[in-house]
Order: C-alpha cells, then structure tokens, then sequence
C-alpha cells in the first residue's frame, strides 16, 4: 500500500518527474567534444591505457560517422551543445548512509528506499554520469557474482572487461555506439559465474540531472554457462526545456544453457533524445529475454537484438512503446539466427495519442546455417485519436529453406463494441479506454516485478489522462 | 420502487427504421417478457434503452423515474439503474472478470460509500458459487476463451453484483444446455424484489419455467401488437406468430435480413427469417 501512496505522490506532481534537485556538480569537462575531452574523461576515471585507447578509437570512428538513415529526424541534436561528463559526487557509496542529502532527496522521490526493501538483491543506482550509491549483498558476493558499475570493473576485472568489452557492439557498429564507447561513464557490469542461477532480480535506477547533460552509460552483463540471471533497469528523469542527449549501449553475453532476462521501463522526460544501442551474443540452447518498455523521451530509437548463435539457440523480446504529444517512438526487436534450430519470439504493442508517432522497426535473419529455426513475431498497435500516427516496418530474411517466420500485425482504434460494453457497467468514457489499454499492454505488464508493474500502470494511466476530451 | 416508462419510440439503424412507435411501462417488482418473430426488433430496443451508438432515436421518450434517459450517456444510464445483459458481450483482452467488475461496483458507490477488498471478493465468490461458475472465473480475461453459456453466465453475475433497478435481458438464453438454463433462471427469479425489475427477451419458453413472467408483449414489425399473460405464452410456442399476424392483418417486413447463425429451439420455427439484429 505505501508503495501504491509512493507512486500517486510521484505522479501527483505537477511536474511529473520534473523535480530538480541542487547538487553540487564536482567535476565536469565543458561543453563539446574532442579528443581533448575524451583524454580528460579517461585521466578523471583515473583509466588504465587499454580504456583510453578504446575511447580514443572510438573517438576517432564516430568523428567519420553519418547520421542514421531512418527513422526520426535527429536534427535537434548539437554535438558541441551537450557536456558529457559530469562527476557529481565524490567515489562510489556502499552505504545508503552516506549518500549525499540532495541525492537521497531525490531517490526518495523516486521510492528507491522501498524497492530495496523488497527484494533487491543489490542496488547500483546511477545519479547524473557516476555511480554514488551502490550495494551488493553478502549473498551475491557468496555466489562469486560480480555487480558493480563498469568503471569500477575497469579498474577491478580488467581480464573479463577486456575480454568482452565492445566486442559485440564494436565502435564501429553506428554513430551513437560509437560516442558512447568515446564518452562513456557508469553502467552497470554484471559478472554470473558459471552454473549460478540468481533466483532474484538485480535492480538498477538511473537518473539524469543536468541540463543538457549526455548521459551514456555503458552496461556489460557476462552470463557465463549454465548461470541465470534477471537484471532490471529503471530510470526517470527531470523535464528540462533543452534537449538532452542519451545514448546507451547495452552489451550481454549469454553462455551455453545461461539465461538472462532484461527488463527496462524507459520513462526519460518529454524532451530527451535516447539512442541506445542493445546487443546479446547467445551461445548453444541458451536464451535472453528483452523485457523493454518505452514511455518517456522526445525522441527514443532502441531495437533490443539477439544474436542467437549457438544451436538451439533461443531469444525473446516483450516491448511496449507509447507515444503521446510530441513524442516519436521508433522502436523493435532483432533477432540474428546464425545456428540450427534457434527460436524467437518478438512480441510489440504499440500506443499512440495526442499526435505522437509509434513505430515498429524490427529485423528477423535466419542465415543459411540456421536450418530448421523458428521465428514468431506479433506487433499490435492501438491508435487512440485521428491525429496520432504508427508504421510497422518489418523487415524478414530466410536464407535456408527449412526456417519459418510468422509475422502478425494489427492495428485498431480502441473498440466501440468493447466501450460500449464496459461504459454499459458504469464505467466513464475514460475509465474504460483505461481499462482497454491496460489490458493491451498486460502481456508486457505482467512479465515485470510487481512493483514495476504498478508503477507502469500508474505512469500509463497518467499518459491517459489528457488523452480523452 | 423505480418506474421505466417507454413511449412512442421510433428507432433507425443505418437509415433503416427498425422500431416504429413502442410503447411499454415497466415497476420494480414486475418481470416482462418480450417474444416476436426475428427480425422485429427486440434487440434493438434492448440495446437502444441501453444507449448502443449504433441506433438513433428519431422520435418518442425514454424515462427512468420521471428522468429523461435519452439524454444520458451509456455509464449514466448504469449509475442511474439500468443494465443490460448482451446478446454477444464484448471481449476485453488482458483484463482479469474481477479487475473489471470490481470497477463497474466500485464506479457506482455513492460519495463516502466503500466496498472494502475482503467483502469485494466474498461477494463475487458468492455470486460464482450460486451460478456454479469456474473457479478460476475471476482471474480469466473478461469473455476471452469463454464458451456461449460461460458468458451468459457471466452477463447474469455481472446483474447480481451490480444490482440495477432495471435488467434487461437480450437473449440471456441462447446458448445454454438445460441445466445451465436452470441455474441462469433460477437466479433471474431470485432477483425479483421491490427494487428490481426485468425486462426479458426471449424465444425460449423453457426459460420461463424458471423466470416467472408477470406480462408478455410481442414485437413485430416495430410495434408492440399483442399483450398478455402467461397463456399467451404458451399459444405463441405452441402456433408460433402466423395467427397474430392473421388477426392483426400484419403483412411482414419484405426488407431481407442477413442471416446468422441461430441459436436455440426457436431457430427451426424461423429459419428462414434472418436473425434478430
């Protein structure tokens, strides 16, 4: 219940999300980029050469690189505008206690307290570009997983992070991989030793603070074979007037029989650009899980891939995206089927209103080794007014001729049948357009923890609000 | 005790008139049924006192206690008492019956009423338990997957939480095997009190060995032509309507109705006739 009062005290806000709270910014490189800054950002982090050398590469491939050739426009983003690093709070917490007052005031607002209480496992929550607070359990520390953000990983597992850094989304990869593995700071690095199965979720917040602050995290998740993992990723962020650049890259490796499931809500502020590259190698009968939803940002580009390239191979994503006033959300799914037998599941809803535009975009491969593989995907959108827009851009190749792909699409306006029917029992206009829409994106609602699951309804359901006249 | 009163009530349907002049008073307490051939409109009124968008009131008033229904929306007419039991209720994917039906109970509390969670779920398990309904009822999608006679019966569950002045029943029971009839019935009658009143559609006479019906209307052509009691019920099942139509000189409608499937005994007597719309 107090989690519930939590929640509608967020949400309740004017502002939505819009809270700012003053903190002290210790250390920031200036506006711009060069490889000046990229230097300063490695001297900072206090970096060992191989990682300036990665950054500087980088640095020096997305200086050559083009814009993206779909999708939304990105003309609003101005390299020179935005800072890229920002240290806010002096080294790493490990206890809740020192966190800084202005930091925790936030999380408060945020309810991160509660959820630790829950069934947090452990806790590395992201404030602005470094990580200030951050606890792993004895339990965790037991089992010989590694949870700690990915600067510290740098400096404390330099053999695994160099073993798997970049390696499945190379610089190279696009333009915004490309910055990230230049400027990157913060992340998450997950390490799941062999034959470990993790029963609870690790969970993460992350949290943008300063205007025109690029934040471009960088998450490296090592499942290693036989091992099991859930991670989840949580993130809301400040409304500010100028845009702010996000551009992530996610890099998860899943060994021989490993599991891993990652789920995301995204509810970034109306008017930040996210741009984040998400990648899974899968080895031999194992399987990852994209669980990834997408409220928030102006603009969001995000196609969550599997490399599914191991026999018996097996990837799934469950998505949403919903796009309101103002908002372009162009989001999908990948799945890469380089082996026999390998299967994937793509499941997408859609929601737009009050103008916005929902995209799905996604690409489903079953190259000519991928004999006898299978491929499932269903995309359904849900329009709720004449002025909003969604396409479905589906893209599918098989190479051999044992695979199958199935692709079901639909898109609707919400049913009067099904308005008639609820309003029949009481329910306003609103109410039961609500109940509709929650029921459309319940096959993605019920896979999150539960809380995440209520704070979702909450956060749809304050979409909602303006969406009916 | 509530008053629905029904007068001159001309309704069209994409152009068409369907009903030409209806006239009908229904008290609390009181159980009318409404027979006719297919094709007459007896759904459309159901649907139409209900507020359905496809069906446009040309002429005539509709009042629930002196107040004038037609200028309420549909989740007014709800809150105001009326109910509507549907012929083919719609499905609602991803949302669970008991998710659904505690909102429509909880969207009809008056200010500074509440409905507590535990007396919540007491009642709705009553509820299942007198219609011998599934156990796992209240966590299923609401309709999704259910056969024809699970959704009757859920139509019927929805009645009996919701406790409106006025339930009108369109076709409650096509699609039921006999005992499922039984169990519906029985229920239907056990509602009838001083605040609640029915008004049923039907083919099917068995139903009304359990609903025990005060008065009988037929429909035909739009109108209401004949009325009566119980006896009049009987002749109708036994000589369906040609000596109603001989005695009121009714030549039938010669606009042709699409037919679909058809439910129930009633069928064979009208299976030329399309369906009721």
């Amino acid at each position: 219940m107090s989690d519930n009062k939590k929640i509608d005290e967020i949400i309740s806000t004017d502002y939505k999300f819009g809270f700012h709270t003053d903190v002290e910014n210790v250390y920031d490189t200036g506006r711009g980029i060069s490889e000046e800054v990229v230097r300063k950002i490695s001297a900072f982090k206090n970096e060992p050469e191989w990682m300036l050398n990665i950054r500087l590469e980088a640095y020096h491939e997305f200086a050559k690189m083009n814009w993206p050739k779909f999708g939304p426009s990105l003309d609003s983003i101005n390299f020179d505008e935005y800072i890229y690093y920002i240290k806010s709070s002096k080294g790493v917490e490990k206890s809740w206690n020192d966190v800084p007052d202005a930091i925790k005031d936030t999380f408060d607002k945020l309810g991160i307290p509660e959820a630790e209480k829950k069934y947090l496992a452990g806790v590395s929550t992201q404030f602005e570009s470094e990580v200030v607070y951050h606890n792993t359990l004895k339990e965790l520390e037991d089992l010989g997983v590694l949870f700690c953000d990915t600067d510290t990983a740098v400096k404390k597992y330099p053999e695994i992070v160099k073993e798997y850094f970049s390696k499945i989304v190379p610089a190279n990869d696009n333009m915004f991989a490309a910055l990230n593995t230049a400027v990157w700071s913060g992340g998450s690095f997950i390490y799941v030793p062999k034959g470990v199965k993790l029963e609870k979720p690790l969970q993460s917040y992350f949290r943008i603070n300063t205007e025109q602050m690029g934040q471009f995290e960088r998450t490296l998740i090592i499942v290693e074979d036989e091992g099991s993992l859930h991670y989840v990723e949580g993130c809301t962020a400040p409304q500010y007037s100028k845009d702010s650049l996000h551009a992530a890259v996610v890099e998860i490796f899943v060994g021989e029989e490993g599991y891993c499931r990652y789920s995301t809500v995204q509810n970034w502020s109306n008017n930040i650009i996210n741009l984040v590259t998400k990648r899974t190698l899968v080895k031999a009968r194992g399987h990852m899980e994209w669980i990834d939803g997408n409220i928030g940002s102006a603009i969001n580009m995000k196609y969550p891939a599997c490399i599914l390239a191991g026999e018996g191979a097996k990837g799934t994503t469950i998505s949403i995206a919903f796009a309101g006033n103002g908002q372009y959300q162009d989001t999908g799914a990948k799945m890469i089927h380089l082996a026999p037998n390998t299967t994937s599941q793509i499941i997408s809803k859609s929601i737009c209103r009050g103008g916005g535009k929902v995209n799905y975009r996604g690409l489903v491969k079953h190259t000519k080794k991928a004999y006898n593989s299978k491929s499932h995907v269903e995309c359904d959108t849900i329009i709720l007014d004449d002025i909003s827009t969604s396409d479905t851009v589906p893209t599918n190749i098989v190479e051999n001729d044992s695979s199958y792909i199935e692709h079901e699409a639909t898109v609707s306006k919400v049913s009067e049948e099904q308005l008639f029917y609820l309003m029949s029992r009481g329910l306003t206009e609103s109410q039961a357009t609500e109940m509709i829409v929650m029921g459309f994106i319940e096959p993605f609602a019920k896979e999150l923890p539960m809380e995440y699951a209520v704070e979702l309804n909450q956060l749809i359901k304050l979409e909602m609000k303006d969406s009916i006249g | 005790m509530s008053k629905l009163v029904i007068k001159d009530l001309h309704v069209s349907v994409e152009g068409k008139e369907i009903l030409k002049g209806v006239n009908l008073e229904l008290n609390t307490g009181e159980f009318h049924v409404i027979m006719g051939p297919n094709g007459t409109g007896k759904s459309t009124l159901a649907s139409t006192i209900m507020g359905h968008y496809k069906y446009v009131v040309t002429k005539g008033s509709i009042l629930l206690d002196g107040e004038d229904v037609l200028k309420m929306t549909v989740d007014e007419r709800s809150r105001k008492g009326l109910f509507l039991a549907m012929q083919y209720p719609a499905e609602i994917t991803g949302v669970t019956n008991s998710d659904f039906i505690k909102t429509a109970m909880h969207a009809r509390l008056k200010d500074g009423e509440t409905l507590p969670l535990m007396k919540f779920i007491r009642s709705l398990d009553k509820a299942c338990e007198e219609l011998k309904m599934r156990d796992d009822l209240p966590h299923r999608y609401v309709n999704e997957g259910f056969s024809g006679g699970e959704k009757k019966r859920n139509e019927i569950l929805q009645m009996k939480l919701l406790r409106p002045k006025f339930a009108i029943l369109d076709e409650i029971d096509s699609g039921l095997d006999v005992d499922a009839l039984r169990i519906v019935g029985e229920n239907v009658n056990d509602m009838k009190s001083d605040d609640f009143g029915a008004l049923i559609i039907t083919h099917y006479e068995r139903l009304l060995d359990y609903i025990k019906p005060d008065y009988i209307h037929v429909l035909m052509n739009g109108k209401v032509v004949k009325e009566g009691g119980l006896d009049l019920m009987e002749r109708i099942d036994q000589e369906g309507y040609d000596w109603i139509k001989e005695e009121l000189g009714i030549e039938d409608d010669d606009t042709p109705n699409i037919t679909s499937n058809i439910l129930g005994t009633c069928a064979t007597k009208v299976a030329l006739k399309g369906e009721d719309k």
